[in-house]
């Protein structure tokens, strides 16, 4: 439910660093609780935000909510399938349900996010 | 002071006194208002009127005004004196549909969702575009609810907008953007087409959309096509473009000229001039852009039952979740208008609205030929035109208004107040009801000055 190798944010987003990159996307409790997601907005590549920011906004059946950067970057990468399946963040929210991928600017932010287990603290 | 209209009488006045403690109006005011401010004596206001005296006055004050109905009008831009067929003031004043607001409740409304969604329907086959709102206040907050979409959608802030657009739109676009931090630069004309070189140097990767209106407030139909490729210029910019829905009758929609936002007044569909309001805004855009839309959008469903039904929708993007990030507060809708609007174009169909179009067109040119041949007067601007065009007078406007108004003509629009250099400049606007007669008397008259 809630992978070892990735680490989370107080917004319930995940980020998986990867060859130099690091992507990002919304956990298996964001998905449960917005519902159907039919909608994803996606930034364009190469826009830089801080960490924290606002980067798109995610849709569902019954709400909309913002999606923010874990950590500050570029971002590198768009998962553009999701224009056309939305519903892999709810299906697939590790692998296919991916967002964005960026480029981090300052490794140590990292340090700042939970790991599995104390994400999973948070949602007890 | 008691009264049959006012709900409070002597016996709720000592309750509600009686329960704050108080014996008398005159201590409760006195406890917070200081003395020094307060007003002693009586008001200096006429008598009371009966009903019929006071019915009396207002029909003699109404009387002052002259009814578009009494006159001849050559009143243009963006609001004209075009003919309402009988059948949607009927179709209006079913009760039904009174309400301008919005029909929240769907197993109750589905009369008026149902017009909405041909509204919306009807305003999409006339632009060419993908999507229509359920209708805007006005062309001109249409226009600026346009800016503001192309800006949040492009992530940028600069506005590029001819000045052939109607110059009451461009200064709620101001008021908009000034509130917005928006940047707007405006594009000169040049003999009353927007100057294409210029808003080319114009466009940069910073330029969220161009704005441009066909045809022009100076009445002359513009050459989209270039203006659309100037989008190139820049790096996501949109165009948005200010139409006549009646002129698509006879010219090119903007669906066809890879246009992004279509907008403007639909006071012309169906709807009465009545001294300026209440009108209608249609807007309509490209379906990429349709979770950026302001305002409602209703949408065709099914029932439990798979009857067809319509709802609202796309609601949860704007004011209801994410109000405080919402591009736009629009949250109501013209709907009577929006019936008006809709009947009007059923009733006409396409060939109706050709015919309505065509005949603007071909009266337009006939009385600018007229006034064009006239000593004292002059067209200045080559472009064609479509219902309206400029006219320049060797005499002042005033004294040409004062005179034609007193033989029963209302002759158009002062330019002045709004373009430099135009002191004695109008615009003249003919629609399908003007007739040869009217047209040939009012150049008599234009003439006689």
């Amino acid at each position: 439910m809630y992978p070892e190798e990735l680490k989370y944010t107080d917004d319930h987003e995940w980020i998986r660093v990867e060859n130099g990159k690091a992507y990002v996307g919304l956990t298996q409790y964001a998905q449960e609780q917005l519902g159907d997601v039919v909608f994803v907005e996606l930034p364009d590549v190469g826009e830089e935000f801080e960490m924290g920011d606002s980067f798109g906004v995610v849709e569902s059946v019954k709400t909309v909510s913002d999606l923010f950067m874990p950590v500050g970057g570029k971002v590198v990468e768009i998962n553009e399938d999701l224009e056309d399946s939305p519903e892999a963040v709810n299906e697939d929210p590790y692998g296919d349900g991916w967002i964005v991928a960026i480029e981090i600017a300052d490794k140590s932010q990292l340090d700042q996010l939970m790991d599995s287990e104390a994400y999973q603290k948070t949602l007890e | 002071m008691n009264h049959q209209f006012l709900p409070n009488n002597e016996e709720s006045r000592r309750e509600m006194l009686e329960s704050l403690g108080l014996s008398s109006i005159e201590e409760l005011f006195g406890c917070c208002i200081p003395e020094n401010v307060r007003f002693k004596g009586s008001l200096d206001l006429p008598k009371p009127l009966s009903e019929l005296e006071a019915r009396r006055l207002l029909t003699q004050i109404a009387n002052v005004n002259k009814p578009v109905s009494q006159m001849v009008s050559f009143l243009g831009g963006g609001v004209a004196d075009h003919y309402i067929p009988a059948a949607v003031d009927h179709i209006l004043s079913r009760s039904e549909f009174y309400t301008a607001y919005t029909p929240y409740q769907a197993e109750v409304s589905q009369g008026t969702l149902q017009n909405i969604f041909e509204f919306q329907t009807l305003i999409c086959m006339l632009t060419g575009m993908d999507v229509a709102n359920a209708s805007m206040y006005d062309g001109a907050s249409a226009l600026a609810e346009a800016v503001l979409m192309a800006s949040s959608a492009t992530r940028q802030d600069k506005i590029v907008i001819s000045q052939t657009v109607n110059p009451q739109y461009r200064e709620t676009v101001q008021t908009y953007a000034d509130a917005t931090g928006l940047e707007i630069v405006e594009i000169p004309h040049k003999d009353g087409q927007t100057d294409l070189d210029a808003m080319e140097k114009a466009i940069d990767d910073k330029t969220a959309a161009i704005a441009i209106q066909n045809p022009n407030f100076f009445g002359i139909i513009e050459d989209p096509f270039p203006i659309s490729k100037l989008k190139e210029k820049g790096k996501k910019t949109l165009l948005i473009s200010v139409v006549d829905p009646l002129s698509l009758g006879v010219i090119v929609p903007p669906g066809d000229y890879d246009c992004d936002i279509a907008l403007g007044e639909g006071q012309p569909l169906g709807n009465p001039i009545s001294f300026g309001g209440p009108h209608l805004g249609f807007f309509a855009a490209k379906e990429n852009l349709i979770r950026r839309m302001p305002g409602r959008l209703i949408g065709q469903t099914k029932d439990v039952d798979g009857k067809r039904g319509f709802v609202m929708t796309l609601q949860t993007r704007e004011q209801h979740i994410r109000r405080h990030r919402a591009t736009s507060n629009i949250c109501t809708n013209q709907a009577l208008n929006a019936l008006g609007a809709a009947s009007y174009l059923n009733l006409m169909g396409k060939e109706g609205i050709q015919e309505v179009a065509q005949q603007c067109l071909q009266k337009a040119n006939y009385l600018k030929d007229k006034i064009e041949a006239l000593p004292g007067y002059s067209i200045p601007f080559n472009g064609p035109v479509f219902k309206e065009f400029a006219v320049k007078a060797n005499r002042p406007f005033e004294e040409i208004q004062k005179v034609l108004v007193e033989k029963g003509f209302l002759p158009g629009i002062h330019l002045q107040p709004y373009y430099d250099g135009m002191d004695d400049w109008f615009l003249v606007c003919v629609t399908e009801k003007r007739t040869r007669e009217e047209m040939d008397r009012f150049a008599a008259g234009l003439e006689g000055v």
